[in-house]
């Protein structure tokens, strides 16, 4: 696949891509001469305001999965892809701002696991941090094989070489300056991402025509059709023919378990908000970072569409012919065909960019975890705070080694988005079946917590299993949606019956981490009534839910 | 990002090494607009001098290079606007020096 990948890069685009890099360590050596405490290390001090940690969260998961991924599944599908961020995200990140964050923020807990560890006990905190910084290992990895492909690919450097040199770069700008660094370049990553992404989906428009053009085109196409023109009802997403059943599937499997145990519950994402100064700000920090998200499939899953039309090699495959390609290389194509040099280096900065923001927050968020949730509580306790940022450090640099091995294993599959699915349907569902019983039912024990997870998540395997030995036969997303589902319902099954046979914590343990035994103060920003609407969680929340509800009318 | 350099001590912090709490304050707004900016710059120029035959056929006779570096330089002074006249206080200390 190198041959029809090759870019002719020239020295100007090479020069912005090692500018980026420059700038990158730059702020990583900044940050490094403030970072005291250790709480200052793990979350930066709690005191970045919401629309700087509300993109960080937007762009923890604008990673190399979410680029490729998305505008492969545009090329391939077109608009229904849509729904991954108006379904799949947008409705689960506002439920986390006001519902969910209170119980993160306020009750003070530093990482998802200690939640756990104060709710249900050691049990579920143990199960919880190990499936958790295993998730973690495995998805950087993902994100740095992906990363080194397209060095590979783009520049022609040796794959380990590119592994490497990514790893290198990514484990000393999180050694040097801790979160306060990955935040602030997960922002300017942002900004860096849509500069190469908007000028592309801009002149790929002109290519084709405009928007008429790339109608016409669409629905004229070999593979193509009206139906990639319109987000609903998907069928060909979803892998259901009946379009009923394809929309309770999109919206229940995608939009409900799959999201919701996806946003709420990743503590990649869920760290950004913690690093803020106040109850409001942290709620804020998903609503924010929900007007963003919402715009952001136009720069990437357009782009797809306009290969699908535009680049010869993408057309080929849409028709079903041998293509030497595979939709996962779309956006890459189209890059080497409509951006000149200049702004091909932009687009090569903001690509390398995309993928090293995935990385960089995943290998933070299991350096929290390690040190705090595992080191911490089980194998060294009370030392001084110096030596867990120590360890943090040394967590960092093992789990970057860690990461170079599991790219290797990420080498070995050939659909990335399906197998990342699935590691969520295994990890997130349960515990987001877990969390959102915990947090509603005071009775549930700490049996339950441990044991719910346990089974939700054999559950989703079993699943799984049966897929792959053909016991039962989904299509690709379809299964992951369906054992998503599938640990859920167990999940809360057992649960129940595990509580209504073991004995419940007591209330007075249960303050700040069960809803009835909350007060409304410690949920509550008591500055909260004189905040602007634009600073009003709930306000801005409601205005997110209309905007998407048209985007979604608009779209039909 | 040479321009990095001279903003982020204007805003005096990183001198400061003896308040780490304060140390907190340089902008990324200013960093955004510095790389942004620099994007721009080097764009405009590519729009003026290197604006070639196959170029324009890739993006279909149109001068990219030049109008995304315009956008970006735009952009870039929109942060740097926005920087000056709203200052993020981080952590403000007891004499408010930044005001």
């Amino acid at each position: 696949m190198d041959e029809p990948l090759r870019i002719s890069a020239s020295i100007v685009d090479y020069a912005l891509v090692v500018a980026y890099f420059a700038v990158v360590l730059l702020v990583g050596l900044a940050a490094r001469r403030r970072v005291s405490g250790s709480l200052d290390f793990f979350l930066s001090g709690r005191s970045l305001p919401a629309w700087i940690t509300g993109l960080a969260f937007i762009s923890a998961n604008l990673g190399a999965v979410e680029i490729i991924g998305m505008s492969a599944n545009g090329a391939q599908y077109g608009m229904p892809t849509m729904h991954y961020y108006w379904i799949g995200a947008i409705p689960a990140m506002l439920f986390l701002g006001v519902v969910m964050m209170p119980f993160y923020y306020g009750s003070k807990v530093r990482s998802v696991p200690e939640f756990m560890l104060r709710r249900f006990g050691p049990g579920a905190h143990l199960v919880n941090a190990i499936s958790f910084a295993l998730a973690q290992i495995l998805i950087a990895g993902i994100n740095l094989f992906l990363l080194a492909t397209v060095v590979n690919s783009l520049l022609g450097w040796p794959l380990w070489v590119a592994l490497l040199l990514a790893a290198a770069i990514v484990l000393s700008y999180i050694t040097l300056g801790g979160l306060s660094a990955a935040i602030y370049n997960e922002v300017l990553q942002f900004f860096v991402i849509v500069a190469a992404l908007l000028p592309l989906t801009l002149i790929g428009l002109h290519r084709v025509g405009g928007v008429g053009g790339l109608i016409d085109r669409v629905e004229q196409s070999v593979g193509g059709g009206a139906e990639q023109l319109r987000a609903w009802p998907g069928s060909e997403l979803a892998g259901f023919d009946n379009p009923i059943l394809s929309v309770v599937g999109i919206v229940l499997g995608l939009g409900f378990v799959l999201s919701f145990g996806y946003w709420t519950t990743n503590f990649v994402e869920v760290q950004r908000a913690l690093a803020t100064p106040s109850m409001s700000a942290a709620r804020n920090t998903p609503i924010v970072a929900s007007f963003p998200k919402m715009f952001i499939p136009f720069v990437v899953v357009i782009p797809g569409m306009i290969a699908g039309v535009l680049v010869p090699e993408v057309m080929r495959l849409k028709a079903e012919q041998a293509a030497g390609v595979t939709y996962n290389d779309a956006i890459l194509l189209l890059i080497r065909d409509v951006l000149p040099n200049g702004l091909l280096g932009v687009a090569l900065a903001g690509l390398l960019a995309a993928f090293m923001a995935g990385m960089a927050a995943n290998i933070s968020a299991f350096n929290t975890v390690f040190s705090y949730d595992l080191w911490q509580r089980y194998v060294r306790q009370d030392r001084p705070d110096g030596y867990y940022v120590k360890v943090g450090r040394w967590a960092t640099v093992g789990a970057t080694l860690l990461a170079i091995g599991t790219a290797f294993i990420a080498a070995g599959y050939s659909n990335l988005m399906n197998y990342l699915q699935t590691l969520f349907g295994f990890f997130n569902a349960p515990l987001f079946a877990t969390f959102i019983l915990g947090i509603l039912w005071k009775r549930m024990t700490a049996t339950a917590g441990w044991a719910g997870l346990v089974a939700g998540t054999l559950g989703a395997v079993a699943v799984w299993v049966m897929n792959e030995a053909g016991v039962i036969s989904l299509p690709g997303q379809g299964a992951a949606f369906v054992s998503a589902g599938v640990a859920f319902v167990v999940d809360i099954v057992v649960s129940v019956l595990v509580t209504l046979v073991t004995a419940p914590k007591p209330a007075s343990e249960l303050s700040g981490l069960v809803l009835s035994e909350t007060p409304k103060r410690l949920r509550t920003d008591p500055a909260a009534n004189r905040l602007p609407w634009y600073r009003a969680p709930a306000k801005l929340a409601g205005i997110s839910l209309v905007l998407v509800i048209v985007l979604n009318l608009i779209f039909r | 990002m040479s321009k990095a350099q001279p903003t982020s001590d204007r805003d005096g912090d990183a001198r400061e090494g003896a308040e780490p709490r304060r140390a907190g304050a340089f902008d990324v707004r200013v960093v955004i607009a510095a790389l942004i900016g620099f994007y721009g710059i080097v764009l405009i120029i590519m729009g003026l001098v290197a604006d070639t035959a196959q170029a324009r056929a890739k993006t279909g006779d149109v001068n990219a290079n030049l109008w995304a570096g315009l956008g970006m330089a735009v952009v870039a002074l929109a942060f740097v606007v926005w920087a000056r006249l709203r200052p993020v206080i981080i952590e403000p200390p007891s004499d408010s020096t930044d005001s």
